[in-house]
């Protein structure tokens, strides 16, 4: 019971930031599925997928009313990501893992830098 | 056109490499590359992620990997999150939303470096 209320907050939490920062919400659903929920890495993986389909209908739907989304261009991305995720596959399946990990998690902190100057400049 | 291909390819192939979600790649790809406000970036990073997700459900449901179960249990109150997260997005300035953006890759980053 109380782990399923954890799952229950972490969901909500997750939903919070999917729809304040245009994310899924994978981030927290993985680690809720595996950590809480006692699902197995894989299963986590998938589940979390699913998770994000009630997630984004529910924030794309009020998105809308706001007049935010521009449709072509998230179909394009959309359908473009599909092929991207075949390449990412292969390619993960033939590079070693913590290498690229810790590369990307320093491409992330560059990439957040740009977005704070960014917006830093703005203001 | 282009570029909104390469950022859907590059969304999909490093969030099939590091189980991180679509979203983060494609909202700093649309407000660094593309120049977008924040809300339509982020807006319609939502939308894409749909047709990844689903997709990506679908490839899991054949192989017999999703625990419907579960995934209710965390992607229904997400739902009602996301509401709440879109409707306190709106009474945000963009800037403000980029900062606390960066907050969290950075989060994403130094979690992936360590």
């Amino acid at each position: 019971m109380g782990v399923a209320l954890l799952a229950i907050g972490l969901g909500l939490l997750a939903g919070i930031l999917a729809g304040l920062f245009g994310v899924g919400g994978g981030i927290l659903f993985v680690p809720t599925l595996t950590l809480g929920l006692g699902l197995t890495q894989l299963h986590a993986e998938a589940s979390s997928l699913l998770a994000i389909i009630p997630t984004v209908v529910a924030g794309t739907w009020r998105q809308q009313r706001y007049g935010n989304v521009r449709w072509r261009a998230a179909i394009v991305i959309g359908l473009a990501a599909v092929g991207g995720v075949e390449a990412g596959v292969a390619l993960a399946e033939s590079l070693p893992e913590g290498v690229l990990e810790r590369l990307f998690g320093a491409l992330m902190l560059v990439v957040a830098a740009q977005v704070a100057w960014r917006a830093w400049r703005r203001g | 056109m282009l570029q909104l291909v390469l950022i859907g390819v590059v969304a999909g192939f490093f969030s099939a490499l590091f189980g991180v979600g679509g979203g983060i790649i494609v909202v700093p790809l649309l407000l660094l590359l593309g120049r977008w406000q924040e809300r339509p970036a982020m807006a319609t990073s939502l939308a894409a992620i749909g047709i990844i997700a689903l997709a990506g459900t679908i490839s899991y449901g054949f192989h017999g990997e999703l625990k419907p179960g579960a995934a209710a249990l965390v992607g229904l109150p997400a739902a009602a999150g996301a509401i709440a997260g879109t409707a306190l997005q709106q009474r945000l300035a963009g800037r403000t939303l980029s900062l606390l953006f960066a907050v969290m890759l950075a989060v994403v980053g130094i979690k992936l470096v360590v």
